[in-house]
């Protein structure tokens, strides 16, 4: 039939790890860390990673999408999603196996990539759009609706410098979604602008996918994956291990999300990658201050989430998102953002305590997510370091309703009735 | 990255509705054959001209004197040259002006000399492209030659004025600048292609570059004729590809006597071999670049 729009076999990507971090060296150092990794494997050193040490982002893939689907790829940090689209938008060339990519393809990699703050808003736009694929007619065309969708008529000819932040995301996102490409390959996007325009870019995205375009998208956002998705794949260190309707790839990423939750956090390999990992998140839990097990607690009564951490740095600040089990945020606590009642108490050893009274939460499966920072850098960060079960309880003197509730927290109220 | 573009070509009348869709195999590659794909080129006209746009735009909006800077800094270099080399150290200068004589040597060096420096650093500047977005990479350094030519453009207009000031009439060996040009564009094209693909890896080139210009500039006979060379000296330094672009800038535009066809001979065949070296190099590192950036 020839209705494929993807068709990948054994795709491979695989990255020298070693020498700096960012990835480029001077030749000093390059000729230090090779005559170094000699010098070590010659003493038989193992372990640290060493110059020339690979690690496949993308192993043995094996991927058939067909025109008109819309596919969502879920997974850790680190499981391969981005490494796939980069693949698959032609930024990096694969190690091994092929992929035919059949039909015009736009990717979206970044919003307002290429966005040039001495231009014009117009300038930005011809720019902008050239660099997505758009052909300098077809931007021509549809520069009206571009221009319209921003909401920047006013400003159309002032250097996106000049642009509020969110001005500028809106402009850089109303060209992207009015390229017509026939296939569209987006990497998180939707997280930028505020509430109102992030509702519209989902209804855009959601007319691309019903204009029956291939879509291959990412996001941690498991509920926009639901919306926007019919088949989802399960990407775990590189390899497909799932692919399934939506709803079940979903269901199967939560399940490793627990197992990874359970197991030892120093073993998890999908940490943030900007961390300085000086020192690591250990443990995470959260306990019932009135007793009761580990990682279940009471809605309605006090909580403490402990996190323990391989070493205690200066300036430790810890931030935990608190996510649903669709995996939809449901509330952020940040030390950085001090209150009178926050302790600094060097005694503690290397742990950080978080208490939360009289916890507002609906009964429901919670995750928690946590973002280390220590000498005023980025240390670590994990997504899912555990998972804690909220049992339905009493709350400012009212029972949490049981089922049939909307939303995920509980407000502690008061009613006057006639 | 690879482009066999396999079965169906793509339809040209791409404003119809459903053009016939194209398979494009993605697959590694090794060995040549990816910059100079003139389809890939093709393709992505709009995005050359849309990068070249901006590089000039950008320079003219951020600086107080936009395209004056294009004449002053030959203008500069002549003067210092004239004071230092022309009557303090008293080089010969071919029986013409001084002045003059260096003028029509800087007009061109002035060009390779800026745009070897801003095309080194230009995949790393666009870093945020290269990593997000594929284009052919070689536009990057390419854009930063096409977006010069304005300003070679500019301080051409202003050589000739003062050559008319002066009261020289350039012969009919003007007729030949447009392919002086060209060899100094291949010779440019491979030496950045080529630079900025090693900097990509190793940043040393940044440190490097003013270095190497100043010293390429002294071996180039810009402030001084290459007829103080003896042969087969002379000849032989043509390997540099400048010698024979600056002689011959000098006779095509103050119309001296003798052309120096040996140079510009000389010249153009190494300029092709710079741009071979540096054209093959820059296809051999292009798809590690996103890796690197």
């Amino acid at each position: 039939m020839g209705d494929v729009a993807i068709r990948t076999s054994g795709l491979g990507k695989s990255y020298e790890l070693g020498l700096s971090r960012r990835g480029y060296g001077t030749l000093r150092e390059s000729v230090v860390e090779t005559a170094k990794g000699s010098l070590g494997r010659l003493a038989g050193r193992r372990g640290e990673r060493a110059a020339g040490d690979t690690l496949w982002a993308l192993r043995d893939l094996s991927l058939t999408v067909e025109r008109g689907e819309v596919v969502g790829l879920i997974g850790h940090n680190g499981a391969g999603k981005s490494t796939l689209l980069k693949v698959l938008s032609r930024i990096v060339e694969p190690t091994e196996g092929w992929a035919d990519v059949t039909g015009r393809t736009g990717s979206l990699l970044e919003v307002g990539t290429g966005f040039h703050p001495e231009l014009t808003g117009r300038e930005n736009i011809f720019l902008n759009g050239a660099i997505l694929g758009m052909r300098r007619s077809e931007i021509r065309r549809r520069f009206d609706e571009i221009v319209a969708f921003a909401e920047i008529e006013r400003f159309l000819d002032t250097p996106v410098k000049r642009y509020s932040s969110g001005m500028s995301v809106r402009l850089a996102f109303a060209v992207a979604a009015h390229l017509e490409p026939e296939i569209l390959l987006v990497d998180e996007v939707l997280a930028v602008g505020d509430a109102a325009f992030q509702r519209k870019s989902l209804g855009k995205m959601s007319e691309v996918a019903e204009a029956g375009r291939t879509v291959v998208f990412v996001s941690h956002n498991l509920a926009i994956l639901q919306a926007l998705c019919e088949r989802g794949v399960l990407l775990e260190r590189g390899e497909a291990v799932t692919d399934a309707p939506v709803g079940e790839a979903i269901d199967s990423y939560l399940r490793t999300l627990e197992r990874a939750a359970g197991g030892d956090l120093l073993e998890r390999t999908d940490r943030d990658s900007r961390g300085y990992d000086e020192s690591l998140v250990r443990r995470v839990e959260i306990r019932d201050r009135e007793g009761g097990l580990a990682d279940t607690v009471v809605a309605g009564r006090s909580a403490t989430i402990v996190v323990e951490v391989t070493e205690a740095l200066p300036m430790m600040e810890c931030r935990l998102a608190i996510h649903n089990s669709l995996g939809h945020p449901v509330a952020t606590l940040d030390s950085e953002v001090s209150a009178p009642g926050d302790v600094r108490d060097p005694e503690l050893g290397p742990r950080i305590e978080c208490e939360v009274d009289a916890l507002p939460l609906l009964p429901g499966r919670y995750r928690i997510d946590v973002l280390l920072k220590g000498k005023r850098q980025i240390q670590d960060g994990l997504q899912a370091a555990a998972f804690f079960d909220v049992e339905p309880g009493v709350l400012a003197a009212r029972p949490t309703p049981i089922s049939g509730a909307d939303g995920d927290v509980v407000l502690p109220h008061r009613w006057r009735l006639p | 990255m690879s482009t066999k573009t396999a079965v169906e070509p793509v339809a040209t009348n791409a404003a119809a509705e459903a053009p016939v869709p194209e398979t494009i195999r993605l697959e590694p590659t090794s060995g040549f054959g990816r910059v100079l794909s003139p389809h890939e080129l093709w393709r992505y006209r709009d995005l050359a001209f849309q990068i070249a746009a901006r590089d000039v735009t950008v320079r003219y909006r951020q600086t107080a004197l936009g395209a004056a800077w294009a004449i002053l800094q030959p203008i500069g270099f002549m003067i210092v040259f004239s004071l230092f080399f022309g009557r303090v150290a008293g080089v010969s200068s071919d029986g013409l002006p001084y002045a003059l004589f260096s003028l029509a040597a800087l007009v061109p060096w002035t060009y390779f000399a800026n745009v070897l420096l801003l095309g080194s650093e230009s995949l790393v500047a666009n870093s945020s492209l290269v990593a997000k977005i594929y284009f052919p990479r070689i536009f990057m350094p390419a854009g930063v030659l096409a977006a010069g030519l304005l300003d070679l453009g500019i301080s051409l207009v202003i050589l000739f004025a003062i050559v008319l000031i002066y009261g020289l009439v350039p012969s009919v060996a003007v007729l030949m600048l447009p392919v002086l040009v060209l060899i100094m564009l291949a010779a440019a094209l491979g030496v950045t292609a080529g630079l900025s693909a090693v900097n990509v890896r190793y940043r040393d080139v940044r440190y490097v570059i003013p270095f190497a210009i100043q010293m390429w500039l002294f071996a180039t006979p810009v402030a001084y004729p290459s007829s103080l060379i003896g042969e087969p000296w002379r000849t032989l330094s043509a390997i540099n590809p400048m010698v024979g672009v600056v002689e011959g800038f000098r006779w095509a535009t103050l119309g001296t006597a003798d052309a120096p066809w040996e140079l510009i001979g000389v010249s153009a065949v190494a300029a092709l071999v710079f741009l071979l070296a540096g054209l093959t190099y820059f296809d051999r590192v292009e798809r590690s670049f996103a890796d690197h950036i």
